[in-house]
């Protein structure tokens, strides 16, 4: 089943026009903030299909100007989003994708703070639901219906355990993961949806766990 | 969930003598894990964001972002005032209200999707204006929200309620179908009778496309809300009436995906068809690209 439960479909509270082209935006827009880990302060933004037909009519534009700013889909400050950056002094850019991409709503969301990089891919599916399909360039799948745990490690024998077995030992619940590499011991990304938001204190047992070198949480609730 | 179809609920409820919206709520708590507490304050204040859609959309001027709608759910409250309307007071004031949100969410104002932004004025339409109409209090809306929301779920997972996906009837017709079933149990009818008014108000429906004029979620979005409303109002009634969807409903969730697919791409919210393509159609949306732009210069 696509939609999971009754505020799939009866939600969310959001600033109109478009729950496809403003509310996902906005948190597509939240997600690649939460994945660097930080406000940005350059941002490139890459728009596909529908995404970048109608993207000014809608305030997609301002959505995810909001999202990076970390405005939840309901935040009066939305339509504002673009001053408020402006403000902040966070750079943005917008240009139309080309080639393939695999949903007509789809964005491609660029972030630096100093020497940090990261970048998110993914697609606004209705009603304001999202579908995450590319962190740093690795395919993986995420809702953003639960807490995501996003774990960058290089390919080796036990790391998935060494990360479940913290989740475990913090009592947090896995409902879904899914993990991509480059290369057989080359370079991970382990997303974990967990029922529950991890704390600060397991973020950092991840990253003190042996071959991971990055770990954000993506938290769009 | 414990149910996938329409039927699933009308036997869930049946089974268990409970009405369609505590079975939705004991689901959620069950798929979630959240209090039916919290559960049923979330859509509590979900209601409250509606009500002061309807509210801002009746009392100020809307006017949306490209300056293309807005008004219109002033004009049909002060018209339904005057006493004198074609479909009577409670029809009109249920499409002001519809009409009044829709206004709102093109202005970028606070809505809940229901079950999407363009959509969202039919189940706050037809909710406010019956809530004041029969006296209701917000705990029955709120269970009347739940009763709708277990209704799209299963649209949604069986069919579509996106436009680009299905067209308009996957966002009109799913809100018109939803608050149809709602209506019919918030007024004391079985689960079955609810089944059967969101099949009779889908079967309205099929075929709706999605022509967004220059791909914007205001003409001919806005009005669609509005008449929404009142279609799921005349199918609530047909529904407590006792009239039966002689095609079961499932099966009409299901037909609407299939004439969704087989809609041409025109016609699913790419502004390439329809009544974006109208001479007048195209017009506007020369006349906004060509304001876009020298806003830019």
């Amino acid at each position: 089943m696509r939609f999971k439960n009754v505020f799939n479909i009866i939600g969310p509270a959001m600033v109109g026009p478009s729950s496809s082209h403003t509310a996902g935006a906005a948190r597509l827009g939240r997600a690649a903030r939460h994945f660097l880990g930080k406000c940005p302060e350059h941002v490139q933004i890459i728009l596909y299909g529908s995404f970048a037909e109608t993207y000014w009519g809608h305030g997609t534009d301002l959505a995810l100007v909001g999202g990076l700013l970390d405005y939840d889909t309901d935040d009066d400050r939305l339509p504002d989003a673009a001053e408020e950056a402006d403000r902040q002094g966070i750079t943005i850019s917008f240009d139309k994708g080309t080639g393939n991409y695999p949903h007509p709503n789809f964005v491609r969301i660029i972030v630096q703070h100093g020497e940090e990089r990261a970048e998110v891919a993914g697609a606004s599916i209705g009603g304001g639901n999202i579908e995450i399909h590319e962190l740093n360039g690795f395919d993986v799948r995420g809702s953003g219906q639960y807490p995501m745990l996003a774990v960058e490690h290089m390919d080796s024998k036990g790391v998935l355990a060494d990360i479940t077995r913290t989740l475990s030992d913090a009592e947090l619940n896995i409902g879904f993961m899914d993990v991509d590499r480059k290369a057989r011991s080359g370079e991970a990304m382990t997303v974990i949806e967990l029922d529950t938001v991890p704390d600060q204190s397991v973020l950092n047992q991840i990253l003190q766990l042996p071959y991971v070198t990055r770990a954000a949480v993506i938290d769009l609730k | 969930m414990q149910f996938r179809t329409l039927k699933d609920i009308v036997r869930l409820c049946e089974e268990r003598s409970l009405t369609i919206a505590e079975l939705m709520i004991e689901e959620q708590v069950k798929e979630t894990g959240v209090s039916e507490q919290d559960v049923i304050q979330q859509m509590t204040d979900y209601y409250q964001v509606m009500k002061e859609a309807v509210e801002r959309g009746i009392t100020e001027d809307t006017v949306s972002r490209s300056g293309l709608t807005g008004g219109d759910a002033r004009r049909v409250h002060d018209y339904m005032l005057s006493g004198d309307t074609s479909s009577g007071s409670d029809a009109t004031r249920a499409m002001a209200y519809a009409l009044a949100v829709s206004e709102v969410n093109a202005s970028m104002g606070r809505i809940i999707a229901t079950p999407t932004a363009g959509s969202c004025g039919i189940i706050p339409g037809v909710f406010v204006s019956s809530q004041e109409r029969f006296g209701w209090d917000d705990t029955q809306m709120v269970q009347g929200l739940f009763a709708a929301g277990a209704i799209g779920y299963v649209i949604a997972n069986n069919s579509s309620i996106s436009g680009a996906e299905g067209g308009c009837q996957a966002e009109v017709g799913s809100a018109i179908g939803m608050a149809a079933g709602a209506v019919v149990e918030m007024r004391g009818g079985t689960p079955e009778q609810a089944m059967h008014a969101v099949g009779l108000a889908l079967k309205n429906t099929l075929g709706l496309i999605c022509d967004p004029v220059a791909g914007l979620v205001e003409i001919p979005c806005i009005v669609r809300n509005g008449l929404g409303a009142v279609n799921a109002l005349a199918a609530a009634d047909m529904g407590l009436a006792g009239v039966r969807s002689a095609i079961p409903s499932d099966e009409v969730v299901d037909v609407m995906l299939q004439v969704g697919r087989s809609m041409p791409s025109e016609h699913r919210e790419t502004a390439r068809g329809g009544l974006a393509q109208t001479p007048t159609g195209r017009k506007i949306t020369e006349e906004l690209r060509r304001r876009r732009q020298e806003n830019k210069n």
